[in-house]
């Protein structure tokens, strides 16, 4: 490929792909488990559509990965036939969907990374990549403000959905660290000026977030007067393939249909 | 007769977009290019949204149609860049999809996703007197709003 990535920049190429595809094929996943249940159809809908759009984003990216890496393997292959340890998705996106409060908060923390990190890939000297970003990002301004809207709502509702929200911003909280934390594979493909410059995207994650926050009249985990106690437990590791014991469940359910009927067609 | 991109766009025109029947794909902006090599027909397409359903019957329906007329070697490639957008339907279109009881996009603003305007006009009896109830409708590029006016339900095309 002329002018393509060498062999050691596309083996990060790949793995970086991984990533972004797996995210969303996980957090797609468990939208889509609210499909019927959600807490008035508007919202069933609404969520339906969001991890509709996430499953989208996470089957180009994985296809791309999939040429990239040239082993021959399809979307289909790399979401249906890798093990739990192979998925480099982050803990984050994996959790089981918990109470609506703790859905919502999920979806907009993960929202507001989703659009600062697609604005950037924009610029990515892959142009497919480049691509598949410019779509996500107008997408994912969508999800960030639907998810904003509920974040207020719930915030500054009763007493009870108050409560649940500042629960559930809690228990979320350390998951968020290793969401906001770029690796080698991040550096290496900055120093080739395949991607640009990730860093910006905390400090401006921490500024979106602590804003929605405060207007929901939540309490900033790392404000709170223990210093943020979820914060001192923050996991780590998902990106090397360390995951809870939920990933494991939730590809066992998605996966079986594939595995049990390997070229099943619907 | 040698076959112009033209007589395989005016062939395309035939292909409907199975969510949004009244619109056909060309004007919809799906269709980014055809290339004619002789027998060979190459296709570009573009998704609206990432994860729009339609596009495989779209993919199905485009090769199902050329084959009908003689087209026997086709070959279709999703592209994602430049990402689709509301501005590329037509004023024509935007006519179709109000008829159809679906009110159009208006122009994308600068910044991609405005607040949605809260006086949406209804397709049915033109009142501005309208609601939004969800920005996510039967589609992802559609959202729900009610007429106070005419007490009925209707979709906005979203601005993307």
């Amino acid at each position: 490929m002329k002018n393509g990535p060498d062999h050691r920049t596309k083996n990060v190429l790949v793995e970086f792909l991984f990533r972004l595809g797996d995210d969303r094929l996980i957090l797609g996943h468990r939208l889509s488990e609210w499909c019927g249940h959600a807490p008035i159809l508007e919202e069933d809908i609404a969520l339906a559509n969001i991890a509709l759009d996430l499953l989208g984003q996470a089957s180009a990216l994985l296809r791309l990965a999939g040429e990239i890496e040239g082993k021959n393997r399809a979307e289909d292959d790399l979401a249906y036939f890798r093990e739990a340890t192979q998925f480099t998705n982050l803990q984050l996106v994996e959790q089981p969907n918990g109470d609506f409060a703790f859905t919502i908060a999920r979806l907009f923390f993960f929202s507001a990374f989703n659009n600062l990190l697609s604005e950037r890939l924009q610029k990515s000297s892959i142009e497919a990549l480049a691509g598949i970003a410019a779509k996500g990002f107008k997408e994912s301004s969508y999800h960030l403000r639907h998810s904003k809207e509920w974040m207020l709502r719930l915030g500054n509702g009763t007493e009870e959905s108050h409560q649940r929200m500042q629960i559930a911003v809690n228990e979320l909280w350390r998951f968020t660290g290793e969401m906001l934390a770029f690796d080698e594979v991040e550096e290496k493909l900055q120093q080739q000026n395949v991607i640009p410059d990730l860093n910006p995207i905390a400090p401006k994650w921490n500024e979106i977030v602590a804003a929605v926050l405060t207007e929901a009249t939540i309490i900033i985990p790392s404000h709170q007067k223990d210093g943020g106690q979820a914060g001192n437990h923050a996991v780590s590791g998902s990106r090397n393939g360390f995951h809870s014991e939920h990933l494991g469940h939730l590809l066992a359910e998605m996966q079986i249909l594939a595995r049990s009927y390997p070229d099943a067609k619907w | 007769m040698v076959t112009t991109k033209q007589h395989i766009l005016s062939l395309l025109c035939e292909v409907h977009d199975p969510e949004i029947p009244v619109l056909d794909i060309v004007e919809l902006g799906i269709v980014r290019d055809v290339r004619v090599h002789g027998k060979q027909i190459h296709v570009n397409i573009t998704p609206t949204y990432s994860g729009c359903p339609a596009m495989h019957m779209i993919q199905h329906d485009i090769i199902g149609t050329l084959n009908k007329n003689g087209f026997r070697n086709v070959e279709i490639t999703i592209v994602y860049s430049p990402a689709w957008t509301t501005d590329w339907l037509g004023a024509s279109a935007k006519e179709k999809l109000k008829e159809y009881g679906i009110t159009p996009p208006e122009t994308v603003n600068e910044v991609v996703v405005t607040l949605p305007g809260s006086e949406m006009e209804c397709p049915f009896c033109n009142s501005h007197n309208t609601e939004l109830r969800s920005e996510f409708s039967s589609t992802a590029c559609k959202s729900l709003y009610f007429c106070n006016d005419c007490c009925q339900p209707f979709e906005h095309f979203k601005e993307i």
